[in-house]
Protein backbone atom coordinates (compact mmCIF):
# COMPACT_ATOMS: atom_id res chain seq x y z
CA UNK A 1 0.00 0.00 0.00
CA UNK A 2 2.71 2.44 1.09
CA UNK A 3 4.40 1.87 -2.73
CA UNK A 4 1.26 2.52 -4.04
CA UNK A 5 1.11 5.74 -2.43
CA UNK A 6 4.39 7.02 -3.51
CA UNK A 7 3.84 6.19 -6.73
CA UNK A 8 0.62 8.00 -7.02
CA UNK A 9 2.75 10.87 -5.35
CA UNK A 10 5.73 10.39 -7.86
CA UNK A 11 3.46 10.91 -10.86
CA UNK A 12 1.90 14.15 -9.53
CA UNK A 13 4.98 15.54 -9.26
CA UNK A 14 5.74 14.91 -12.48
CA UNK A 15 2.13 15.29 -14.10
CA UNK A 16 2.27 18.68 -12.48
CA UNK A 17 5.30 19.63 -14.94
CA UNK A 18 3.79 17.89 -18.13
CA UNK A 19 0.35 19.97 -16.81
CA UNK A 20 2.45 23.22 -16.88
CA UNK A 21 3.65 22.22 -20.45
CA UNK A 22 0.57 21.35 -21.75
CA UNK A 23 -0.71 24.56 -20.47
CA UNK A 24 1.88 26.44 -22.91
CA UNK A 25 1.07 24.35 -25.46
CA UNK A 26 -2.00 25.01 -25.21
CA UNK A 27 -2.01 28.55 -24.63
CA UNK A 28 -0.37 28.52 -27.91
CA UNK A 29 -2.69 26.64 -29.48
CA UNK A 30 -6.03 28.15 -28.42
CA UNK A 31 -4.50 31.88 -29.46
CA UNK A 32 -2.43 31.35 -32.52
CA UNK A 33 -3.60 27.11 -33.68
CA UNK A 34 0.25 26.58 -33.94
CA UNK A 35 1.85 23.37 -32.16
CA UNK A 36 4.54 25.04 -30.54
CA UNK A 37 8.02 22.83 -30.79
CA UNK A 38 9.64 25.69 -29.87
CA UNK A 39 7.80 25.43 -26.04
CA UNK A 40 11.04 23.84 -24.42
CA UNK A 41 13.63 25.73 -25.99
CA UNK A 42 11.61 28.68 -24.65
CA UNK A 43 11.26 27.33 -21.07
CA UNK A 44 14.74 25.98 -21.43
CA UNK A 45 16.14 30.28 -22.34
CA UNK A 46 14.03 30.86 -19.09
CA UNK A 47 15.49 28.69 -17.17
CA UNK A 48 19.17 29.77 -17.93
CA UNK A 49 18.38 33.21 -17.47
CA UNK A 50 16.49 32.41 -13.97
CA UNK A 51 19.62 30.77 -13.05
CA UNK A 52 21.97 33.41 -13.73
CA UNK A 53 19.39 35.76 -11.58
CA UNK A 54 20.03 33.24 -8.82
CA UNK A 55 23.67 33.14 -9.68
CA UNK A 56 23.72 36.50 -9.01
CA UNK A 57 21.06 37.33 -6.20
CA UNK A 58 22.04 33.67 -4.36
CA UNK A 59 18.23 32.97 -3.97
CA UNK A 60 16.20 30.70 -5.34
CA UNK A 61 12.55 32.07 -4.85
CA UNK A 62 13.88 35.55 -5.91
CA UNK A 63 15.17 34.01 -9.43
CA UNK A 64 11.66 32.45 -9.72
CA UNK A 65 9.92 35.67 -10.77
CA UNK A 66 12.94 36.55 -13.37
CA UNK A 67 12.88 33.77 -15.16
CA UNK A 68 8.88 33.55 -15.29
CA UNK A 69 8.97 36.92 -16.52
CA UNK A 70 11.73 36.38 -19.31
CA UNK A 71 9.99 33.46 -20.35
CA UNK A 72 6.76 35.34 -20.84
CA UNK A 73 8.43 38.32 -22.90
CA UNK A 74 10.21 35.65 -24.77
CA UNK A 75 7.77 34.29 -26.13
CA UNK A 76 5.48 37.41 -27.12
CA UNK A 77 8.94 38.16 -28.95
CA UNK A 78 8.80 35.28 -30.94
CA UNK A 79 5.21 35.57 -31.49
CA UNK A 80 5.53 39.21 -32.95
CA UNK A 81 8.48 38.78 -34.48
CA UNK A 82 8.46 35.77 -35.79
CA UNK A 83 4.79 33.88 -35.84
CA UNK A 84 2.64 36.97 -37.10
CA UNK A 85 4.61 38.08 -39.92
CA UNK A 86 4.79 34.86 -40.79
CA UNK A 87 1.39 33.91 -40.73
CA UNK A 88 0.65 36.76 -42.72
CA UNK A 89 3.29 36.16 -45.18
CA UNK A 90 2.00 32.56 -46.09
CA UNK A 91 -1.81 33.46 -45.68
CA UNK A 92 -4.03 31.83 -48.51
CA UNK A 93 -0.60 29.84 -49.59
CA UNK A 94 -0.75 25.80 -49.41
CA UNK A 95 1.85 26.07 -46.79
CA UNK A 96 -0.38 28.47 -44.35
CA UNK A 97 -1.02 25.81 -41.28
CA UNK A 98 2.49 23.54 -41.73
CA UNK A 99 5.01 26.69 -41.79
CA UNK A 100 4.05 27.92 -38.67
CA UNK A 101 4.98 24.45 -36.84
CA UNK A 102 8.02 24.02 -39.00
CA UNK A 103 8.94 27.84 -37.83
CA UNK A 104 8.66 26.34 -34.34
CA UNK A 105 11.08 23.97 -34.80
CA UNK A 106 13.37 26.25 -36.18
CA UNK A 107 12.79 28.31 -33.04
CA UNK A 108 13.59 25.41 -30.71
CA UNK A 109 16.58 24.48 -32.66
CA UNK A 110 17.99 28.71 -32.72
CA UNK A 111 17.12 28.79 -29.20
CA UNK A 112 18.96 25.87 -28.11
CA UNK A 113 22.48 26.61 -29.84
CA UNK A 114 22.09 29.57 -28.86
CA UNK A 115 22.27 28.32 -25.28
CA UNK A 116 24.72 25.95 -26.20
CA UNK A 117 26.81 28.78 -26.92
CA UNK A 118 26.19 31.18 -23.94
CA UNK A 119 26.80 28.30 -21.27
CA UNK A 120 27.93 25.47 -22.67
CA UNK A 121 26.42 21.94 -23.18
CA UNK A 122 27.74 20.71 -19.87
CA UNK A 123 25.26 20.14 -17.13
CA UNK A 124 24.68 23.53 -14.93
CA UNK A 125 22.87 22.86 -11.55
CA UNK A 126 20.04 25.16 -10.63
CA UNK A 127 19.78 24.83 -6.78
CA UNK A 128 16.80 25.47 -4.91
CA UNK A 129 17.26 26.01 -0.68
CA UNK A 130 14.42 22.96 -0.98
CA UNK A 131 15.61 19.48 -0.18
CA UNK A 132 15.68 16.99 -3.45
CA UNK A 133 15.96 14.73 -0.90
CA UNK A 134 12.49 12.22 -0.55
CA UNK A 135 10.36 12.98 3.03
CA UNK A 136 11.12 10.37 5.79
CA UNK A 137 7.45 8.90 6.78
CA UNK A 138 8.84 6.29 9.49
CA UNK A 139 11.70 4.65 8.58
CA UNK A 140 11.40 4.91 4.96
CA UNK A 141 12.33 7.34 2.56
CA UNK A 142 9.36 8.23 0.11
CA UNK A 143 10.42 9.55 -3.55
CA UNK A 144 8.79 12.32 -3.00
CA UNK A 145 10.79 15.60 -1.72
CA UNK A 146 9.93 19.16 -0.54
CA UNK A 147 11.20 20.26 -3.91
CA UNK A 148 8.47 18.08 -5.36
CA UNK A 149 6.38 19.45 -3.24
CA UNK A 150 7.16 23.30 -4.41
CA UNK A 151 6.60 21.58 -8.46
CA UNK A 152 3.11 20.57 -7.19
CA UNK A 153 1.80 23.83 -5.32
CA UNK A 154 3.84 26.26 -7.99
CA UNK A 155 1.59 24.07 -10.70
CA UNK A 156 -1.72 24.56 -8.48
CA UNK A 157 -0.91 28.09 -7.74
CA UNK A 158 -0.17 28.81 -11.74
CA UNK A 159 -3.76 26.44 -12.57
CA UNK A 160 -5.55 28.71 -10.54
CA UNK A 161 -4.31 31.77 -11.58
CA UNK A 162 -5.26 30.81 -15.29
CA UNK A 163 -8.62 29.43 -14.24
CA UNK A 164 -9.39 32.92 -12.72
CA UNK A 165 -8.05 35.19 -15.10
CA UNK A 166 -9.80 33.43 -17.90
CA UNK A 167 -13.43 33.08 -16.29
CA UNK A 168 -13.26 36.36 -14.28
CA UNK A 169 -11.49 39.02 -16.42
CA UNK A 170 -12.29 40.82 -19.45
CA UNK A 171 -8.50 40.23 -20.64
CA UNK A 172 -9.83 36.42 -20.21
CA UNK A 173 -13.07 36.82 -21.83
CA UNK A 174 -11.12 38.79 -24.86
CA UNK A 175 -8.48 35.39 -25.06
CA UNK A 176 -11.22 33.17 -25.08
CA UNK A 177 -12.82 35.09 -27.95
CA UNK A 178 -10.21 35.46 -30.15
CA UNK A 179 -9.05 32.18 -29.80
CA UNK A 180 -13.08 30.96 -30.86
CA UNK A 181 -13.77 33.11 -33.34
CA UNK A 182 -10.90 35.97 -34.35
CA UNK A 183 -13.23 37.62 -36.86
CA UNK A 184 -16.24 38.21 -34.32
CA UNK A 185 -14.00 39.65 -31.44
CA UNK A 186 -12.29 41.92 -34.27
CA UNK A 187 -15.37 43.10 -35.23
CA UNK A 188 -16.39 43.83 -31.22
CA UNK A 189 -13.15 45.78 -30.84
CA UNK A 190 -10.75 43.06 -29.46
CA UNK A 191 -7.13 43.76 -30.51
CA UNK A 192 -6.69 40.32 -31.44
CA UNK A 193 -2.92 40.70 -32.59
CA UNK A 194 -2.11 42.21 -29.48
CA UNK A 195 -4.42 39.30 -27.55
CA UNK A 196 -3.09 36.48 -29.08
CA UNK A 197 0.89 37.91 -28.18
CA UNK A 198 -0.25 38.24 -24.71
CA UNK A 199 -1.88 34.47 -25.07
CA UNK A 200 2.04 33.51 -25.96
CA UNK A 201 3.58 35.24 -23.12
CA UNK A 202 1.29 33.65 -20.80
CA UNK A 203 2.49 30.19 -22.36
CA UNK A 204 5.95 31.38 -21.85
CA UNK A 205 5.11 32.22 -18.14
CA UNK A 206 4.04 28.63 -17.86
CA UNK A 207 7.03 26.99 -19.69
CA UNK A 208 9.07 29.09 -17.10
CA UNK A 209 7.47 28.08 -14.08
CA UNK A 210 7.77 24.29 -15.52
CA UNK A 211 11.61 24.94 -16.17
CA UNK A 212 12.58 26.77 -13.02
CA UNK A 213 10.98 24.26 -10.74
CA UNK A 214 11.77 21.11 -12.22
CA UNK A 215 15.37 21.51 -12.79
CA UNK A 216 16.69 21.60 -9.23
CA UNK A 217 15.49 18.13 -9.23
CA UNK A 218 17.55 17.37 -11.97
CA UNK A 219 20.37 19.35 -14.07
CA UNK A 220 20.00 22.24 -16.61
CA UNK A 221 21.89 21.64 -19.98
CA UNK A 222 20.39 22.86 -23.54
CA UNK A 223 18.18 20.46 -23.99
CA UNK A 224 17.69 19.31 -20.48
CA UNK A 225 13.53 20.18 -21.02
CA UNK A 226 12.96 18.80 -24.41
CA UNK A 227 11.49 14.89 -22.90
CA UNK A 228 9.35 17.36 -21.02
CA UNK A 229 8.07 18.67 -24.55
CA UNK A 230 7.16 15.22 -25.49
CA UNK A 231 5.35 14.38 -22.59
CA UNK A 232 3.41 17.86 -22.63
CA UNK A 233 2.65 17.65 -25.84
CA UNK A 234 0.65 13.96 -24.95
CA UNK A 235 -0.58 15.69 -22.26
CA UNK A 236 -2.24 18.30 -24.21
CA UNK A 237 -3.31 15.98 -26.38
CA UNK A 238 -5.34 13.71 -23.99
CA UNK A 239 -6.86 16.69 -22.88
CA UNK A 240 -7.98 17.56 -26.02
CA UNK A 241 -5.60 20.91 -27.04
CA UNK A 242 -8.26 23.35 -26.58
CA UNK A 243 -9.38 23.18 -22.71
CA UNK A 244 -6.68 24.52 -20.00
CA UNK A 245 -8.62 21.85 -17.86
CA UNK A 246 -7.94 18.95 -19.97
CA UNK A 247 -4.99 20.43 -20.29
CA UNK A 248 -4.00 19.92 -16.58
CA UNK A 249 -5.82 16.80 -16.42
CA UNK A 250 -4.23 15.14 -19.19
CA UNK A 251 -1.03 16.13 -17.16
CA UNK A 252 -1.71 14.33 -14.15
CA UNK A 253 -2.95 11.19 -15.63
CA UNK A 254 0.25 10.56 -17.65
CA UNK A 255 2.13 11.51 -14.57
CA UNK A 256 0.66 8.67 -12.50
CA UNK A 257 0.26 6.85 -15.38
CA UNK A 258 4.03 6.51 -15.95
CA UNK A 259 4.92 6.26 -12.39
CA UNK A 260 2.57 3.25 -12.21
CA UNK A 261 4.59 2.32 -15.42
CA UNK A 262 7.89 2.75 -13.82
CA UNK A 263 7.04 0.89 -10.43
CA UNK A 264 5.21 -1.63 -11.78
CA UNK A 265 7.07 -2.95 -15.04
CA UNK A 266 10.34 -0.94 -15.60
CA UNK A 267 12.26 2.19 -16.72
CA UNK A 268 12.77 0.75 -20.49
CA UNK A 269 8.98 0.92 -21.24
CA UNK A 270 8.24 4.56 -20.24
CA UNK A 271 8.80 6.32 -22.99
CA UNK A 272 7.60 4.52 -25.44
CA UNK A 273 4.31 4.30 -23.38
CA UNK A 274 4.12 8.03 -23.60
CA UNK A 275 3.61 7.62 -27.66
CA UNK A 276 1.01 4.12 -26.90
CA UNK A 277 -0.82 6.46 -24.77
CA UNK A 278 -0.97 9.35 -27.35
CA UNK A 279 -1.76 6.85 -30.29
CA UNK A 280 -4.58 5.07 -28.18
CA UNK A 281 -6.35 8.51 -27.27
CA UNK A 282 -5.91 9.44 -30.56
CA UNK A 283 -7.86 5.90 -31.88
CA UNK A 284 -10.50 5.98 -29.35
CA UNK A 285 -11.07 9.78 -28.68
CA UNK A 286 -9.12 12.27 -31.10
CA UNK A 287 -10.50 15.28 -29.75
CA UNK A 288 -9.32 14.06 -26.66
CA UNK A 289 -10.82 13.95 -23.20
CA UNK A 290 -12.00 17.19 -23.01
CA UNK A 291 -12.03 18.05 -26.81
CA UNK A 292 -15.45 19.93 -28.04
CA UNK A 293 -18.32 20.52 -26.04
CA UNK A 294 -16.92 21.37 -22.80
CA UNK A 295 -13.73 23.82 -24.08
CA UNK A 296 -16.31 26.46 -22.81
CA UNK A 297 -15.72 26.02 -19.45
CA UNK A 298 -11.90 27.44 -19.20
CA UNK B 1 -23.98 63.18 -46.37
CA UNK B 2 -22.06 60.67 -43.53
CA UNK B 3 -21.16 57.80 -45.46
CA UNK B 4 -19.27 58.32 -48.49
CA UNK B 5 -18.32 55.32 -51.41
CA UNK B 6 -16.61 56.53 -54.30
CA UNK B 7 -15.15 54.61 -57.24
CA UNK B 8 -14.91 51.60 -54.62
CA UNK B 9 -13.03 48.35 -55.95
CA UNK B 10 -12.47 45.12 -54.33
CA UNK B 11 -10.42 42.63 -56.17
CA UNK B 12 -11.03 39.03 -54.83
CA UNK B 13 -7.52 37.19 -56.59
CA UNK B 14 -8.74 37.61 -60.12
CA UNK B 15 -12.55 38.21 -59.60
CA UNK B 16 -13.78 41.92 -59.25
CA UNK B 17 -16.25 41.66 -56.33
CA UNK B 18 -16.91 45.28 -56.46
CA UNK B 19 -16.84 47.55 -59.17
CA UNK B 20 -16.24 51.07 -59.21
CA UNK B 21 -19.22 51.54 -56.62
CA UNK B 22 -20.69 54.98 -55.82
CA UNK B 23 -22.76 55.98 -52.98
CA UNK B 24 -23.85 58.28 -49.92
CA UNK B 25 -25.99 57.83 -47.10
CA UNK B 26 -27.19 60.45 -45.01
CA UNK B 27 -27.21 60.65 -41.22
CA UNK B 28 -30.08 58.54 -39.95
CA UNK B 29 -30.97 56.74 -43.18
CA UNK B 30 -31.63 52.84 -43.08
CA UNK B 31 -30.12 51.94 -46.46
CA UNK B 32 -30.60 48.51 -47.68
CA UNK B 33 -28.23 47.00 -50.07
CA UNK B 34 -30.21 44.24 -52.42
CA UNK B 35 -29.05 41.82 -55.32
CA UNK B 36 -28.69 38.30 -55.90
CA UNK B 37 -25.95 35.94 -54.31
CA UNK B 38 -22.44 37.03 -55.38
CA UNK B 39 -23.59 40.35 -56.15
CA UNK B 40 -20.84 41.64 -53.56
CA UNK B 41 -23.31 42.62 -50.89
CA UNK B 42 -21.06 40.66 -48.47
CA UNK B 43 -18.24 42.07 -50.00
CA UNK B 44 -18.97 45.54 -49.15
CA UNK B 45 -19.72 45.27 -46.08
CA UNK B 46 -16.54 43.66 -45.16
CA UNK B 47 -14.23 46.38 -46.94
CA UNK B 48 -15.85 49.01 -45.18
CA UNK B 49 -15.86 47.26 -41.79
CA UNK B 50 -11.87 46.90 -42.59
CA UNK B 51 -11.97 42.94 -43.16
CA UNK B 52 -11.28 42.92 -46.70
CA UNK B 53 -9.04 45.50 -48.45
CA UNK B 54 -9.77 47.91 -50.80
CA UNK B 55 -8.28 47.94 -54.39
CA UNK B 56 -8.90 51.80 -55.44
CA UNK B 57 -11.58 54.15 -54.48
CA UNK B 58 -12.50 56.23 -51.56
CA UNK B 59 -14.94 55.93 -48.61
CA UNK B 60 -15.37 58.23 -46.11
CA UNK B 61 -17.67 58.43 -42.75
CA UNK B 62 -18.26 61.45 -41.13
CA UNK B 63 -15.05 63.41 -43.59
CA UNK B 64 -12.77 60.94 -42.42
CA UNK B 65 -11.53 58.04 -44.86
CA UNK B 66 -12.36 54.51 -43.66
CA UNK B 67 -9.92 52.56 -45.75
CA UNK B 68 -7.17 50.83 -44.54
CA UNK B 69 -7.96 50.96 -40.83
CA UNK B 70 -8.82 47.84 -38.83
CA UNK B 71 -11.74 46.38 -38.22
CA UNK B 72 -11.27 46.85 -34.20
CA UNK B 73 -10.58 50.29 -34.58
CA UNK B 74 -13.37 50.74 -36.84
CA UNK B 75 -15.29 49.68 -33.74
CA UNK B 76 -13.86 52.39 -31.73
CA UNK B 77 -15.10 55.13 -34.45
CA UNK B 78 -18.56 54.01 -34.55
CA UNK B 79 -19.09 51.30 -37.15
CA UNK B 80 -20.63 48.61 -36.16
CA UNK B 81 -20.72 45.21 -38.34
CA UNK B 82 -23.01 42.22 -37.70
CA UNK B 83 -21.36 40.07 -40.10
CA UNK B 84 -23.37 37.18 -42.00
CA UNK B 85 -25.01 34.18 -40.43
CA UNK B 86 -25.93 34.51 -36.53
CA UNK B 87 -22.74 36.29 -35.44
CA UNK B 88 -22.07 35.26 -31.43
CA UNK B 89 -19.40 33.23 -30.42
CA UNK B 90 -21.58 29.55 -29.42
CA UNK B 91 -18.55 28.73 -27.23
CA UNK B 92 -19.38 32.13 -24.63
CA UNK B 93 -22.35 31.99 -22.81
CA UNK B 94 -24.96 34.58 -24.14
CA UNK B 95 -23.91 37.46 -20.75
CA UNK B 96 -20.25 36.97 -22.16
CA UNK B 97 -21.25 37.28 -25.86
CA UNK B 98 -22.73 40.82 -24.42
CA UNK B 99 -20.24 41.96 -22.61
CA UNK B 100 -17.62 41.32 -25.46
CA UNK B 101 -19.41 44.16 -27.18
CA UNK B 102 -18.79 46.79 -25.05
CA UNK B 103 -15.13 45.28 -23.84
CA UNK B 104 -12.94 47.92 -25.45
CA UNK B 105 -15.32 50.75 -23.57
CA UNK B 106 -13.76 52.70 -20.63
CA UNK B 107 -17.37 54.22 -19.85
CA UNK B 108 -18.15 51.31 -17.81
CA UNK B 109 -21.55 52.92 -16.90
CA UNK B 110 -23.03 53.67 -20.49
CA UNK B 111 -22.07 50.07 -20.89
CA UNK B 112 -24.60 48.38 -18.27
CA UNK B 113 -27.32 51.00 -19.78
CA UNK B 114 -26.66 49.94 -23.14
CA UNK B 115 -26.61 46.24 -21.57
CA UNK B 116 -30.04 46.96 -20.04
CA UNK B 117 -31.25 48.77 -23.39
CA UNK B 118 -30.81 45.58 -24.90
CA UNK B 119 -32.17 43.18 -22.63
CA UNK B 120 -35.56 45.34 -22.72
CA UNK B 121 -35.75 45.01 -26.50
CA UNK B 122 -34.91 41.16 -26.34
CA UNK B 123 -36.04 39.95 -22.97
CA UNK B 124 -35.42 36.67 -24.42
CA UNK B 125 -32.08 36.91 -24.47
CA UNK B 126 -32.36 38.29 -20.29
CA UNK B 127 -33.51 34.81 -19.55
CA UNK B 128 -30.53 33.40 -20.90
CA UNK B 129 -27.80 35.35 -19.78
CA UNK B 130 -26.14 31.65 -18.02
CA UNK B 131 -26.77 29.42 -21.01
CA UNK B 132 -24.35 28.96 -23.78
CA UNK B 133 -24.76 31.07 -27.34
CA UNK B 134 -25.09 27.00 -28.89
CA UNK B 135 -28.11 26.55 -26.81
CA UNK B 136 -30.02 29.61 -28.63
CA UNK B 137 -32.57 29.01 -31.46
CA UNK B 138 -31.24 30.56 -34.77
CA UNK B 139 -33.97 34.35 -34.37
CA UNK B 140 -31.73 34.47 -30.31
CA UNK B 141 -28.81 34.27 -31.84
CA UNK B 142 -29.51 36.82 -34.27
CA UNK B 143 -30.54 38.92 -31.44
CA UNK B 144 -27.79 38.44 -29.27
CA UNK B 145 -25.27 39.30 -32.50
CA UNK B 146 -27.71 43.05 -33.14
CA UNK B 147 -27.71 43.19 -29.13
CA UNK B 148 -23.78 42.60 -28.89
CA UNK B 149 -23.54 45.15 -31.14
CA UNK B 150 -25.76 47.78 -29.68
CA UNK B 151 -23.87 47.61 -26.58
CA UNK B 152 -20.54 49.51 -28.97
CA UNK B 153 -23.12 52.43 -29.40
CA UNK B 154 -22.72 52.46 -32.68
CA UNK B 155 -22.88 55.19 -34.82
CA UNK B 156 -23.12 53.52 -38.39
CA UNK B 157 -24.43 49.69 -37.94
CA UNK B 158 -23.74 47.27 -40.43
CA UNK B 159 -25.82 44.50 -40.75
CA UNK B 160 -25.16 41.22 -43.01
CA UNK B 161 -28.43 39.11 -43.90
CA UNK B 162 -29.80 39.09 -40.58
CA UNK B 163 -32.94 37.22 -41.95
CA UNK B 164 -30.60 34.57 -43.22
CA UNK B 165 -32.21 31.08 -42.14
CA UNK B 166 -35.07 32.50 -39.76
CA UNK B 167 -38.08 31.84 -39.56
CA UNK B 168 -41.08 34.70 -41.11
CA UNK B 169 -42.38 35.51 -37.61
CA UNK B 170 -39.09 35.24 -36.45
CA UNK B 171 -37.77 37.67 -39.10
CA UNK B 172 -40.65 40.24 -38.63
CA UNK B 173 -39.79 40.47 -35.06
CA UNK B 174 -35.66 41.34 -35.84
CA UNK B 175 -37.14 44.03 -38.28
CA UNK B 176 -39.22 45.55 -36.19
CA UNK B 177 -35.99 45.55 -33.52
CA UNK B 178 -33.77 46.99 -36.10
CA UNK B 179 -36.63 49.84 -37.13
CA UNK B 180 -37.30 51.07 -33.13
CA UNK B 181 -33.55 51.09 -32.68
CA UNK B 182 -33.00 53.39 -35.40
CA UNK B 183 -35.21 55.32 -34.69
CA UNK B 184 -35.00 55.64 -31.21
CA UNK B 185 -31.13 56.28 -31.49
CA UNK B 186 -30.81 57.79 -34.47
CA UNK B 187 -28.46 55.33 -35.66
CA UNK B 188 -27.25 55.20 -39.70
CA UNK B 189 -27.88 51.82 -40.98
CA UNK B 190 -26.74 49.76 -44.17
CA UNK B 191 -28.81 46.39 -44.38
CA UNK B 192 -27.79 43.71 -46.84
CA UNK B 193 -30.45 41.37 -47.25
CA UNK B 194 -31.59 38.94 -50.11
CA UNK B 195 -34.86 39.31 -48.48
CA UNK B 196 -35.81 42.47 -50.40
CA UNK B 197 -39.45 42.89 -49.64
CA UNK B 198 -38.72 42.50 -45.58
CA UNK B 199 -35.69 45.20 -45.76
CA UNK B 200 -37.71 47.40 -47.90
CA UNK B 201 -40.90 47.41 -45.36
CA UNK B 202 -38.81 49.46 -43.15
CA UNK B 203 -35.90 51.17 -45.23
CA UNK B 204 -35.68 54.71 -46.17
CA UNK B 205 -33.77 53.76 -49.70
CA UNK B 206 -33.00 50.49 -51.38
CA UNK B 207 -29.54 50.00 -53.94
CA UNK B 208 -29.72 47.64 -55.97
CA UNK B 209 -26.23 45.80 -57.11
CA UNK B 210 -25.17 43.33 -59.22
CA UNK B 211 -21.63 41.88 -60.18
CA UNK B 212 -20.67 44.75 -57.66
CA UNK B 213 -21.87 47.51 -59.57
CA UNK B 214 -24.60 49.42 -58.68
CA UNK B 215 -27.80 49.16 -60.88
CA UNK B 216 -29.88 52.05 -59.54
CA UNK B 217 -30.94 53.54 -56.14
CA UNK B 218 -34.39 54.93 -54.71
CA UNK B 219 -37.24 54.40 -52.58
CA UNK B 220 -38.40 51.55 -51.44
CA UNK B 221 -42.05 52.36 -53.85
CA UNK B 222 -39.88 53.31 -56.80
CA UNK B 223 -38.09 50.00 -56.42
CA UNK B 224 -41.57 48.40 -55.88
CA UNK B 225 -43.15 49.91 -58.86
CA UNK B 226 -40.48 49.03 -61.10
CA UNK B 227 -41.21 46.09 -62.84
CA UNK B 228 -38.71 45.30 -64.79
CA UNK B 229 -36.28 45.63 -61.28
CA UNK B 230 -38.93 43.69 -59.24
CA UNK B 231 -38.88 40.66 -61.71
CA UNK B 232 -34.87 40.94 -62.13
CA UNK B 233 -33.62 41.78 -58.17
CA UNK B 234 -36.92 41.58 -55.69
CA UNK B 235 -37.84 37.84 -57.10
CA UNK B 236 -41.67 38.28 -57.72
Amino acid sequence: MQIFFNTILVGLSSGAIYALISLALVLVWRSTRVVNFAAAGQAILSTYIGYEAMTRMHNYWLSLPVAILAGALISALVEAIIMRPLAKRTKGTPVESIAPVIATLGVLGGIRSLAGLIWGNTFLQYTSPLSSKGYMVGHTTIPFSPQNAAIVVGAAVVLLLFAALFKFTRLGLALRAASFQPEISRLSGVRVDRVRTIGWAFAGAAGAVAGALVTPTTYLSPNSLDLLLVSGFVAAVIGGLESLIGAVVGGIVLGVGFAFILQYIGTSVTFSAAFIILLIVLLIRPQGIFGKGSSREA
Amino acid sequence: MTLIIEKLHVQHGAITAIDDLSFTINQGELVTIIGSNGAGKTTLLRALSGLLPVTAGRAEWKGKSILGERPEDLVRRGIVHVSEGKAVIPELSVAENLELGGIWRKDKLDVAAATAEVLELFPRLGERMKQGADTLSGGERQMLAIGRAMIARPELLLLDEPSLGLAPLIIDQIFAAVDALRHRLGLTVVLVEQNAMSALSIADRGIIINLGQLVTSGTPSDLLNDPALRSAYLGY
